[in-house]
């Protein structure tokens, strides 16, 4: 190493800039991407074929983000019975954790030979703009043929819609179904809070007070810790949804009508998220602790309250036993929950499959009831739960499954708030960070929000 | 100017030409045969080097989310780089770590270079410089894992100083809007001190014996010393050095993914971070590759000011 030597005679230096600027020069006449026209050419309408075994050999290669325990091993399983039952269907599984399946996919789908069925995030970061890019196709006659239609409420169904140039959400072609539910709420340590005298809090104030009443004890209000920047999203999401309302996130994140991030709503969330910083109760050194540490020092009872998604339950279990519940909170007493949520990653068919026919046969039989009933069975929580499903009382499967249908049967469930923008997860997770961190004041960081939305409507 | 054009033809032909004329005549017809040589090589570097930065120049003028159809954006992403307070703000920081990645561990492995060969009939001195170079071998995200956990809330840093009583000092090091970049950049300060180390000890060895006891006679101490002969002595690995840690410096990427993803808030987002947020996460290809242009036009001019600065006379 030593004998590196940084100095490189000028001349050659010299010739390569001009080298490369010819290239430029060359290369500079086309643009990036695809040019005009569309270039999909599959069959993507015309009668459904639904028996695949007609459809002689075929391999069906498959993309998904199910790298969780519970999630893997149900996936394994169904792919392994479609195989049995359709002998001429080979599936080639590609699984990812959800952060490289984002970073990849955009590059695999528009790929010269990409994968049949994909798992896509909802929103316009990815979905949208993987339709806009013409790269999954609608699965309208799928959804007939199958009656997914008819058996996904419309709620779940519509956050998988989008207009066919990928401008607008929840409304147009159905882009897929998902297998999974998942809501944010809130986790509790039971014995803790018997031990405070307090009752399973219901709605945004009687969460305050408990969060108060725990700090003044002594006890670890909340266990929190944000350095991966994603924890930050969630909890201002609920909050956000207990302080604004269904109506107004809606139209945030959904882009419909005229609501702004510095209304009143957004702003008594971010001073209510202030207010918990300030006042201890997301502990010291947040900013500095990751995700996992904070869920482990919940895990290990050394805080009243978690707020976190119901993911979390298959680490939470093992560990706590019967100790520890579930709940979502309500605007107020008497009211449904409402709080941040939806559904698993949709499973979509690409444009270019050559035998869609089989991808949707093979979607139909990830999200029927089998499917669903196989996904439940290995600690997953189906966005369908089947009849006959009955987590073992008093655990927090139970919890999450009463709570999943009070939000989801009561149109509780709002919109991740990262499906904004494109690059609304960035905005919003650095601003969480300096809003919690007293760097920003909660209407600076209402105005850096819209600031955000405001450019990709002009964009559009 | 003269010695500068004079050196790469005196170095391509170590046997010695007598004078410089034959050696240009002779030159010209050897160089093209020596072009067909390099042929093979230069087809490579053509094709994954030349090639791809052109398309990254290309790209970088058009606004594309790197699926659907782009469309042109002449200079637009050059002028949002100039506009965009945040994207400022990471070439700041990568200002700010050229201190932690080249100066202080330049300052700090020349300072144990001379303590080092000083003392160099200790026993065990080949080992403690094989784990002060240790840090080069292991990969950054590994580093980078393990520093996160130094800098944690509960972990050993903040352990440590609660021990000894400064309480008061400790805090979330990665999480501290105000202590996150400079940590940041001491977890650079440990990677590449030990590359300045063996580098600087390399070049003292090679520092003839009789200017130190030449300087010993004229009755100068260790520091006189180290100033008089080791330093110029060392002129030419302090340029590698340089170069070496500000490209490190500058380019850094997976240090800040793995220990921060550019936080808290965008304290330490740097610029070639936002490169990859920018093509794989927020579907701003044509802004990455503006940053990433940007970038590589900094790096050559600084490693071009950084030979510039270096005396040609020092080449050893």
């Amino acid at each position: 190493m030593a004998e590196r030597t940084p100095r490189r005679p000028r001349r050659r230096l010299i010739a390569a800039a001009a080298l490369a600027t010819g290239v430029l020069t060359g290369v500079a006449a086309c643009s990036p991407g695809p040019s005009g026209g569309s270039a999909t050419s599959a069959k993507t309408s015309g009668p459904v074929s639904t028996d695949p075994a007609k459809a002689g050999k075929v391999t069906l290669t498959v993309w998904d983000q199910n790298t969780d325990p519970g999630a893997n091993v149900s996936t394994e399983a169904l792919n392994k019975a479609f195989m049995a039952k359709y002998p001429n269907v080979t599936i080639k599984r590609v699984s990812r954790s959800f952060a490289d399946l984002k970073t990849t996919l955009k590059l695999a789908l528009s790929s010269a030979n990409p994968p049949d069925v994909v798992q896509a995030n909802q929103g316009y970061p990815d979905m949208g703009a993987f339709v806009k890019g013409k790269l999954l196709q609608p699965v309208d006659r799928y959804a007939k043929a199958y009656g997914w239609d008819s058996s996904f409420p419309s709620q779940l169904l519509d956050l998988n819609r989008f207009s066919p140039d990928g401008k607008t959400w929840k409304t147009g072609n159905l882009y897929g179904v998902s297998q999974t539910g998942e809501i944010i709420g809130v986790y509790y340590n039971k014995a803790k809070l018997k031990s405070l005298g307090l009752s399973v809090p219901t709605t945004l104030g009687g969460f305050e007070t408990a969060l108060a009443k725990a700090k003044a004890s002594g006890l670890q209000p909340l266990s929190y810790g944000d350095a991966d920047k994603s924890p930050g999203i969630h909890i201002f999401g609920v909050i956000q949804a207990l302080a604004a309302g269904k109506p107004e996130v809606r139209k945030l994140v959904f882009d419909e009508g005229d609501a702004k991030w510095t209304d009143s709503g957004t702003l008594k969330a971010a001073t209510t998220l202030r207010r918990w910083a300030d006042k201890g109760y997301l502990g010291s050194g947040f900013n500095g602790k990751s995700k996992d540490q904070a869920v482990d020092s919940f895990g290990r009872g050394k805080s009243l309250f978690l707020l976190e998604g119901t993911w979390q339950s298959a680490v939470l279990a093992p560990k706590m036993k019967q100790n520890v519940g579930f709940t979502a909170l309500s605007p107020a007493a008497g009211q449904p929950p409402l709080t941040q949520g939806g559904e698993g990653l949709a499973w979509s068919v690409t444009s270019k499959s050559k035998h869609p026919d089989v991808a949707g046969a093979y979607i139909d039989f990830l999200v029927n009831k089998n499917g669903m009933k196989v996904a439940a069975s290995h600690g997953n929580l189906p966005a369908l739960p089947p009849a006959d499903y009955k987590p073992t009382p008093g655990t927090v499967d139970e919890d999450i499954l009463t709570r999943w249908k009070a939000v989801s049967e009561k149109d509780g469930l709002l919109p991740y708030l990262d499906y904004t923008t494109p690059t609304f997860y960035d905005t919003l997770t650095a601003a969480v960070q300096e809003l919690t961190a007293g760097h920003l004041t909660p209407k600076a960081f209402t105005t850096r929000l819209q600031s955000d939305y405001s450019s990709f409507q002009n964009s559009r | 100017m003269a010695a500068t054009a004079h050196r790469p033809t005196a170095r391509k032909r170590p046997a010695g030409a007598p004078t410089r004329e034959p050696v240009r005549r002779r030159g010209r017809v050897i160089q093209w045969k020596g072009y067909l040589y390099a042929l093979p090589a230069l087809t490579v570097l053509t094709v994954f080097l030349l090639v791809p930065l052109g398309q990254l120049v290309q790209i970088s003028l058009f606004h594309w989310d790197g699926i659907s159809v782009s469309t042109w954006a002449g200079f637009d992403n050059y002028t949002e780089i100039a506009r965009d307070p945040q994207l400022r703000a990471g070439f700041l920081h990568s200002f700010v770590l050229i201190l932690f990645f080249s100066v202080i561990p330049i300052a700090l492995a020349l300072v144990l270079a001379a303590v080092t060969t000083r003392a160099g009939r200790l026993r065990g001195v080949s080992v403690f410089r094989a784990m002060i170079f240790l840090p080069q071998v292991v990969a950054m995200v590994v580093t980078a894992t393990a520093w996160t956990a130094i800098y944690a809330p509960d972990g050993v840093l903040n352990t440590a100083l609660r021990a000894i009583g400064l309480e008061t000092v400790a805090r979330p090091w990665l999480g501290d809007f105000s202590t996150a970049l400079p940590a940041v950049g001491l977890i650079g300060t440990w990677l590449e001190i030990g590359l300045c180390l063996v580098l600087f000890i390399a070049g003292i060895g090679q520092i003839p014996a009789e200017l130190y006891e030449a300087a010993k006679l004229d009755g100068a101490g260790p520091v006189r010393e180290f100033f008089a002969v080791t330093l110029p002595g060392l002129r030419g690995q302090i340029t590698v050095a340089l170069t070496l840690t500000v490209i490190a410096a500058l380019r850094t990427f997976d240090l800040v993914y793995v220990a921060t993803h550019g936080g808290p808030g965008n304290a330490t987002s740097l610029p070639a971070y936002e490169v990859y947020n920018r093509a794989f996460g927020t579907g701003q290809v044509g802004s990455a590759c503006a940053i990433a242009v940007t970038l590589t036009a900094v790096i050559l001019l600084l490693t071009f000011l950084i030979t510039k600065v270096q005396p040609q006379e020092d080449e050893t």
